[in-house]
């Protein structure tokens, strides 16, 4: 699936990278120890996670995934947003907790590793 | 360390103490040295993981210091130096989930004490040295060949 069929299906606010929403999406990762992602998930991953620190940014951009997914309507911060149109990173938002969205997820058939 | 001879590529990056907004810099543009020099993906990846972590230990842990990194046709180097504190008990900060970060840096998401594991698992060899009061070197070495 690519990321804008998920924005679809899911309803989702798309808060940066607009332009590229037709990234393929090879898997889900859940989690919010930046180092645990770094380990654990992998290119082209959609990522859900409560953080929104600017290092985000970083962490989607090294491993080069499809997008961030933040759950429940947390705000983000002003630097990540700017930080991410600059780095072509795709922010997405939605009112869904991170187990809803993952459930959706899962049904569509996108897998974890 | 490889004589310096047939060193094709050395980049040397500051890296400030306590800077979160500028953390995983250094890394990002190590990683796109290495793809615009058409290294392996997957190679690419790990050399990648390991500069961050290593990037993030100073910014979280030291007074300061820096990244170098080297690149000759046989291995891809990355050296991790500060300025102190040092660590006191290496066995134990390499331990899996051990981490003494402030709860400013956990609440961005740091300080699962899997950075010195993850340097670990990604290089090909991992050597760290470290002195209480004087400061810490990490050297990674990843093989080309
Ligand atoms: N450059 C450093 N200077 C001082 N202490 C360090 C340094 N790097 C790592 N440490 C110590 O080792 C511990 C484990 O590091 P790491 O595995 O990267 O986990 P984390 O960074 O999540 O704490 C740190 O919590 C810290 O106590
Ligand atoms: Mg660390």
């Amino acid at each position: 699936m690519i990321v804008e069929q998920i924005v679809k299906e899911l309803s989702l606010k798309v808060l940066t990278g607009r332009d590229h929403l037709k990234r393929e999406i090879s898997s889900v990762y859940c989690g919010d120890l930046l180092s645990r992602v770094m380990a654990k998930s992998s290119k082209s991953s959609l990522w859900i996670t409560i953080q929104t620190h600017v290092n985000i940014v970083a962490v989607a951009t090294l491993l080069e995934m499809a997008c961030i997914m933040i759950p429940e309507d947390i705000a983000v911060d002003e630097k990540t947003l700017a930080k991410a149109e600059e780095e072509h990173v795709v922010i997405l938002s939605s009112p869904l907790s991170a187990y809803t969205l993952s459930g959706r997820l899962y049904s569509f058939g996108i897998f974890s590793e | 360390m490889e004589t310096t001879d047939n060193v094709t590529m050395c980049q040397y990056y500051s890296i400030e103490a306590g800077n979160f907004t500028l953390a995983g810099e250094a890394a990002g543009q190590i990683k796109n040295n290495l793809k615009q020099l058409g290294i392996d993906a997957a190679l690419v990846k790990k050399v990648a993981i390991a500069s961050y972590e290593a990037e993030m230990n100073l910014v979280i842990h030291s007074n300061g210091g820096r990244l170098i990194f080297k690149i000759n046709p046989k291995v891809i180097t990355i050296i991790a130096q500060d300025d102190g504190p040092g660590i006191k008990d290496i066995e134990l900060a390499m331990k899996e989930g051990y981490s003494t970060a402030p709860d400013t840096a956990r609440e961005l998401g740091f300080g699962a004490g899997m950075g010195l594991p993850n340097m670990k698992r990604c290089a090909d060899r991992f050597v760290i040295r470290s002195e209480e009061g004087k400061g810490t070197e990490v050297e990674l070495s990843f093989n080309l060949s």
